[in-house]
């Protein structure tokens, strides 16, 4: 099923044709309106009139989050405060989060991409959406009620947690279509038994899941469980949310609606342009949004990109599954993470030295955070109770710092790489 | 002078514990007692030696992280209920025992009980009031 088969299926010589006429659009809008953009054209000397063709986007400027926390609050919106009617946010896990402002025509946008993407995974009028995503400054939740609500089914906006309740409005409503994070999915598997819902019983058929990176053997796991058919949504706050990219049934690559948001794929090294196929890092352009517009913006998520065509009959560019980050932060049970934070809760405790590592794994289907702390002789005690006692005083003063729980490893002084040049502080083990 | 304890922080790797050993028998270090902590993730080695400064001295320079602690040594008569005699004392006083090791004399006559209390000199006052041989350092490390 296709939503919209006009700009979904468009030829590619067409398409491109309204990418451009739209980027030399939304490029005259942020120079004229943001003062930022305004900034950054002049200093790179380049005005929106240089560009020419598509190809021309390489002059551009880059956006970093970075970028945007100097704009925070509201000084990267290229409309007036007046026009725009909602705002989301990142989740602001290092500082100031960053703020999408939406008009009301970027909420019809988000809504049309939306009802694309449930369309994709096979939902129609007569489905039933629970939707498990957050409901609030997280882009998730409303994301998807814009798509559902668009497509005409039945949305349950019951957000995420509670997970009893999840199970028993899934068997009492009868919904067809799950949307939540992949490993929220497979912890409801799981969640089943224990409150006593049989699984087969359920009508689900689809599942839309995202904001996290996962894979293929998880989705084996899930559809396995829970008889459906599970894909891979893609979308990230700054661009619009939920809806930048989803993956047909073909299960090969997820499409990027590139009528709307326009990808590149760059080396985060050189920042150069990498030729298709190629996996670099995710830099999209958003090519119709009001509100906050993005120029060049660097996702930090690395992919590659595939023009060859899809079965499905999207002509739709389409992109890997996200297999890693540039920065070194982190996705744990869908929570963002920067080591630097971990590191900081560390050195807030009275003779803890600043050599760790952190390990993530994904034993059964959750993430698990280790953090290894090597010994100090200030740590250290002859005694057992005083050293397990010291190992819990860190677990917890890092839970506390980053909202998760860990588990702390003590060992040895110098066992641990040290931060001179670059120091392997993760080691992510989820073979994502 | 008290009795010194040395111990050291070992994670549970094969070949730690001898490597620990290597270096003390490297520098000479003869070992008189000794004990190990163990949990799922880390030992403790708990070592009694004659040079105890060295013996830290070598194992800090190898990168182990080590610490002295004073612990009170006991002489007890090596027959039946000879550990009992003195852990009676201690729970009659109320004085909690954290650990406790113990090893035999070389005449074979006594031996000698390591421990640490919770307050080593209440511990060490109780022992004495009831009539035990609280061991030097000088007679420890000799032993």
């Amino acid at each position: 099923m296709i939503w919209n088969r006009d700009a979904e299926c468009m030829q590619i010589g067409e398409r491109e044709k309204l990418q451009l006429e739209r980027l030399k659009v939304v490029l005259k809008k942020t120079y004229e309106n943001v003062p930022y953009y305004r900034k950054r054209f002049d200093e790179m000397k380049v005005k929106p009139g240089d560009i020419k063709s598509l190809k021309d986007i390489k002059k551009l400027p880059f956006t970093t989050k970075t970028d945007l926390r100097e704009g925070y609050p509201f000084g990267l919106f290229a409309v007036p405060r007046q026009e725009i009617v909602e705002v989301h946010t990142s989740s602001g896990t290092t500082g100031k989060p960053t703020v999408s402002g939406y008009t009301k025509k970027d909420i019809e946008i988000w809504g049309e991409v939306m009802a694309r993407a449930l369309t994709m995974v096979g939902t129609t009028k007569e489905d039933i959406i629970q939707n498990g995503y957050g409901y609030g400054l997280f882009t998730g939740g409303l994301g998807v009620h814009y798509g559902a609500q668009r497509i005409g089914a039945t949305v349950i906006p019951i957000s995420a947690g509670q997970t009893k309740r999840q199970l028993e409005i899934m068997y009492d409503f009868g919904s067809t279509v799950l949307t939540c994070t992949p490993s929220y999915a497979l912890y409801l598997t799981e969640a089943a038994e224990e409150v006593g819902i049989d699984i087969k019983k359920l009508k689900l058929k689809a599942g839309c899941f995202g904001a996290e990176m996962w894979t293929d053997r998880m989705r084996d796991e899930i559809e396995k469980r829970f008889h459906l058919v599970a894909l891979n949504i893609y979308g990230l706050t700054e661009i619009i949310g939920p809806g930048v990219a989803q993956e047909c049934e073909e299960k090969n690559g997820l499409h990027i609606f590139d009528d709307h948001f326009y990808p590149e794929i760059v080396s985060p090294d050189t920042l150069e342009p990498l030729l298709e196929g190629e996996k670099g890092e995710l830099v999209i352009t958003t090519l119709t949004r009001e509100g906050t517009p993005m120029i060049r913006f660097r996702t930090r998520d690395v992919t590659a990109l595939r023009r060859e065509p899809c079965k499905c009959g999207r002509t739709l560019v389409r992109m890997d599954r996200i297999t890693g980050r540039t920065d070194d932060r982190l996705k744990i049970r869908g929570v963002l993470i920067f080591p630097s934070q971990i590191e900081k809760a560390l050195l807030e405790i009275k003779g803890v030295e600043p050599h760790y590592q952190i390990i993530v794994t994904r034993p059964q289907h959750l993430d698990e955070l280790e953090v290894q702390v090597e010994t100090s002789k200030k740590l250290f005690s002859d005694e057992v109770r005083h050293l397990e006692e010291t190992r819990k005083k860190i677990e917890k003063h890092i839970e506390n710092a980053i909202g998760l729980r860990v588990k702390v490893t003590l060992v040895e002084p110098k066992t641990l790489p040290r931060s001179e040049g670059k120091a392997k502080r993760v080691i992510d083990k989820r073979q994502l | 002078m008290e009795v010194k304890q040395i111990s050291v922080f070992l994670e549970n790797k094969k070949g730690r514990l001898w490597e620990a050993m290597d270096v003390l028998a490297k520098a000479q270090i003869n070992i008189r007692a000794l004990s190990i902590a163990d949990t799922s993730e880390f030992g403790i080695l708990r070592l009694i030696v004659p040079d105890p400064e060295k013996a830290k001295k070598v194992l800090a320079k190898s990168n182990f992280t080590v610490r002295e602690n004073d612990v009170i040594s006991v002489g007890v008569p090596d027959k039946p209920g000879g550990l009992a005699g003195v852990l009676k004392i201690l729970t009659d006083a109320d004085i909690n025992v954290e650990y406790v090791y113990a090893f035999v004399e070389k005449s074979g006559k006594k031996a000698v009980v390591v421990l640490r209390t919770e307050n080593i000199n209440k511990g060490k006052k109780a022992l004495k009031k009831a009539g035990f041989t609280v061991l030097s350092s000088k007679e420890v490390y000799s032993l």
